[in-house]
């Protein structure tokens, strides 16, 4: 199984050497830091579908959210925003939000005063109305007066990005803890629905919410946790090494984050709690009769994986330094993402990785590759006199979705399991 | 008398029409959820495709200087049903029967659809780009303008051809599936396999043909609601894509596996929509009169903004999920 595995890193070594060559430095350095933190999400789905079997397509909304996060604390201060009427009128619209709350919660609670029965549901459904309409009442003037006079949008904080970072891990596990509270009762293809459901909630929210996020407008340039390519040119040196060292450094720093992450990760799931979770896993029945706490350990397991999935999210933001909601896809995002555990190996750590850099690499080289296919045919076709392929800019664009496709359902046919499958050890 | 016309116009034609096409499209997912008993995503795409079946057999007709007293896209849309039912035939042999006759669960089977999904998704789009397609760019699109000023109303009651015709095409549609599944032999298997397979495997039932007939039946309905979305706006790659989810939470509202919960789920996700967006100031407005100065009315008046319109379904579908999984009709369970 080592070897197998050696082998496999050993072809992804020089296919990445082979990338290299053919599409120059700056291309594959640049793809290089973007697998790293796709590796990072990728082991966050590892945790949670290949340790916990539960079943996530909402990578999407995680991802999201990482990167409004970073955003929020590493954009510099938008004094216009701090000087003018917006942040009372925010907290006027926080109030109203947590009045609206104690409301639902008041209503959930009254069968405590009696309240019953078909009663009680009237009284829940009433106070979500009400709650709803305060909300809106205090928060839709607040965001007209935000976006028109207000300095536009909230605006960053000017921290660290690393601390953009971890505040994407944090805030990604707050969601996570909502969504898995509210679905993880679930059965598989019914939790996959709602997952998809709750990251296009996400998806909708973060790019209407202007005055947050400014929306379809787009937030940057947002700063690097490491030199940029700038930095290095203004002490002296040109422009070809400072972008290389620039990158350089940041991809240092994701493989940094990512090796902690595989290295604690192991030791978890190599301890008795990995045991546990494969327990539950397996057969939930069983471990719940040996007195596990079957919904609280998927709950914990939800949102360790989602909070990998918010840090690799931030991760991405910070390196393309723009914010754009308008960016995501569930292709590109979610879909992508399972592809690369399918075809790595639910269940193990390496496999996942391997996956990553391997099918973002497909991904990312389908394109200029079918480009090129495309390309002869048209000159052989030109020359039998059938004419030129029209649009083939376009159309290779769209032959990575194809493509995604393709790998998939070779993987699903001829191994199930995953390239470096999951390993079970029986003799400990 | 205007307030209730454009009431009409602005929510129960709409959402009458979006009803239609989700229900169309959710009976499809419910059968094969309830015979294969696993979520086919790859089912946006089958509408998709349909559309396009639909759209080629129509500038087809055109080019050969067919003319037709209704729209084209109604005319071909038998023989585009035929060519998607065998579409659909041979997905499941090419993709979804090796998998199954491996064993493989469920989950498998769903993500191997994802894949279908994506490679039909990727051919689309390498043969038609990603630009929008017309069916009226030859023929022109008929607009009826009831004129309503008899009860008192301003505004003429307004429906296009297509709506029309398609509200029609779906009532017969329905009514022909009810009567198969109730009446006709095939049909009676297929619920019986529904409800327990290995029982209706073990009385005689011919468990290959029932799995073949489902995919016929989903592949044509499918075909029908992706040509009249196209035929109600534009033939896009994504046309349906963006829509799945609102399908599924309308199979998941009626319950998945019944057929008449997917209808019912359909328009009740179909008119949510449209009501949730509905401007509510334009039917108050004579209230105005009425309120006192501080009180009047704003612009708009409604439960979400407009860009919120597809959210309404996924905020439905994870109530749904919350408080009744098993939605309004008992729907499977495994």
């Amino acid at each position: 199984m080592i070897q197998r595995s050696l082998t496999l890193f050993a072809g992804l070594f020089v296919l990445i050497l082979v990338i290299g060559w053919a599409m120059g430095l700056p291309f594959t350095s640049s793809r290089l830091v973007e697998a790293a933190a796709y590796a990072l999400i990728a082991l966050g789905l590892n945790i949670q579908w290949g340790y916990g079997g539960l079943f996530n397509f909402g990578i999407m909304g995680f991802l999201m959210v990482g990167g409004f996060a970073v955003t929020f604390i590493s954009f510099p201060v938008n004094a216009a925003f701090w000087g003018s009427d917006g942040p009372m009128m925010l907290g006027k619209a926080l109030i109203a939000f947590a009045a609206a709350a104690i409301l639902v919660i008041a209503a959930r609670q009254s069968h405590r005063i009696g309240v019953r029965g078909r009663w009680k549901t009237a009284l829940t459904v009433l106070a979500w109305f009400v709650g709803y309409c305060l909300y809106r009442s205090q928060l839709d003037p607040a965001a007209a007066y935000i976006e028109t006079t207000g300095g536009g949008f909230v605006g960053g904080l000017g921290a660290h990005p690393l601390l953009g970072w971890l505040f994407g891990g944090v805030l990604a596990a707050g969601v996570a803890y909502i969504v898995g509270k509210v679905a993880l009762g679930l059965r598989t293809d019914y939790l996959a629905i709602a997952t998809i459901g709750i990251s296009e909630i996400i998806r909708a929210l973060i790019k209407n919410m202007d005055w947050l996020t400014r929306g379809t407008l787009t937030v940057s340039p947002i700063p690097w946790p490491t030199p940029l390519p700038q930095d290095y040119q203004a002490t002296g040196s040109d422009q070809f090494s400072s972008l290389m060292l620039a990158r350089g450094g940041f991809l240092v720093l994701a493989i940094a984050v990512l090796a902690i992450a595989i290295f604690l990760i192991s030791r978890a799931y190599s301890g008795p709690w990995g045991r546990m979770m494969r327990a539950i896993r397996d057969n939930h029945i069983a471990s719940a009769s040996m007195g596990k706490n079957v919904t609280a350990r998927q709950l914990e397991i939800f949102v360790f994986g989602s909070v990998l999935m918010g840090i690799g999210g931030a991760m991405l933001v910070s390196f393309t330094q723009i914010f754009d909601p308008s960016s995501y896809q569930p292709i590109n995002h979610t879909f992508l993402i399972w592809v690369m555990i399918i075809v790595g190996g639910a269940g193990n750590n390496w496999g996942a990785v391997f996956g990553a850099v391997l099918i973002w690499l497909v991904w990312v080289v389908s394109e200029p590759l079918a480009k090129v296919i495309f390309e002869f045919v048209s000159y052989w076709s030109t020359n039998v006199g059938w004419g030129a392929i029209p649009e083939i800019e376009s159309r290779s664009a769209q032959m990575r979705v194809f493509v995604l496709g393709l790998v998939i359902t070779i993987a699903l046919r001829y191994a199930p399991k995953g390239l470096i499958p999951e390993v079970v050890r029986r003799d400990v | 008398m205007t307030e209730l016309v454009f009431f009409i116009n602005q929510v129960v034609i709409s959402g009458a029409v979006l009803g239609c096409i989700y229900a169309l499209g959710a009976v499809g997912i419910t059968l094969v959820f309830g015979i294969l008993r696993f979520a086919h995503f790859a089912h946006s795409e089958l509408m998709t495709s349909g559309a396009f079946f639909a759209f080629l057999l129509a500038t087809l007709f055109a080019s050969w200087g067919i003319v037709t007293p209704i729209p084209t896209g109604f005319v071909v849309l038998p023989i585009a049903m035929v060519i998607s039912a065998v579409f659909a035939l041979g997905i499941d042999k090419g993709f979804y029967a090796p998998l199954r006759k491996r064993g493989a669960r469920p989950v498998t089977l769903l993500i191997a659809s994802i894949g279908v999904t994506l490679m039909i998704q990727g051919l689309i789009r390498l043969f038609f780009g990603a630009g929008s397609y017309s069916f009226f760019e030859t023929e022109i699109k008929e607009v009826f303008r009831i004129d309503l000023s008899a009860i008192g109303s301003t505004r003429p009651l307004v429906i296009t051809e297509p709506q029309l015709l398609m509200i029609i095409v779906t009532v017969i549609s329905v009514l022909v599936l009810h009567f198969f599944l109730t009446r006709s032999r095939l049909g009676k298997a297929m619920r019986a396999m529904a409800d327990n397979p290995d029982l209706a495997q073990v009385s005689g039932i011919n468990t290959t043909l029932v799995v073949r007939v489902t995919w016929v039946v989903a592949g044509a309905l499918a075909c029908m609601a992706g040509t009249m979305l196209a035929l109600d706006v534009t033939l896009k790659p994504d046309l349906a894509f963006n829509i799945i989810i609102p399908i599924f939470a309308a199979a998941i509202v009626g319950g998945l596996g019944q057929a008449y919960g997917a209808i019912a789920g359909g328009l009740l996700i179909g008119f949510a929509e449209s009501l949730a967006v509905f401007n509510w100031t334009m039917v108050l407005r004579p209230l105005n009169a009425i309120l006192p100065e501080t009180m009047q009315l704003p612009a708009t008046l409604s439960f979400v903004p407009t860009e919120y319109k597809l959210t309404v379904a996924f905020v439905i579908l994870v109530v749904v999920l919350l408080v009744k999984p098993t939605g309004i009709f008992k729907g499977a369970s495994s």
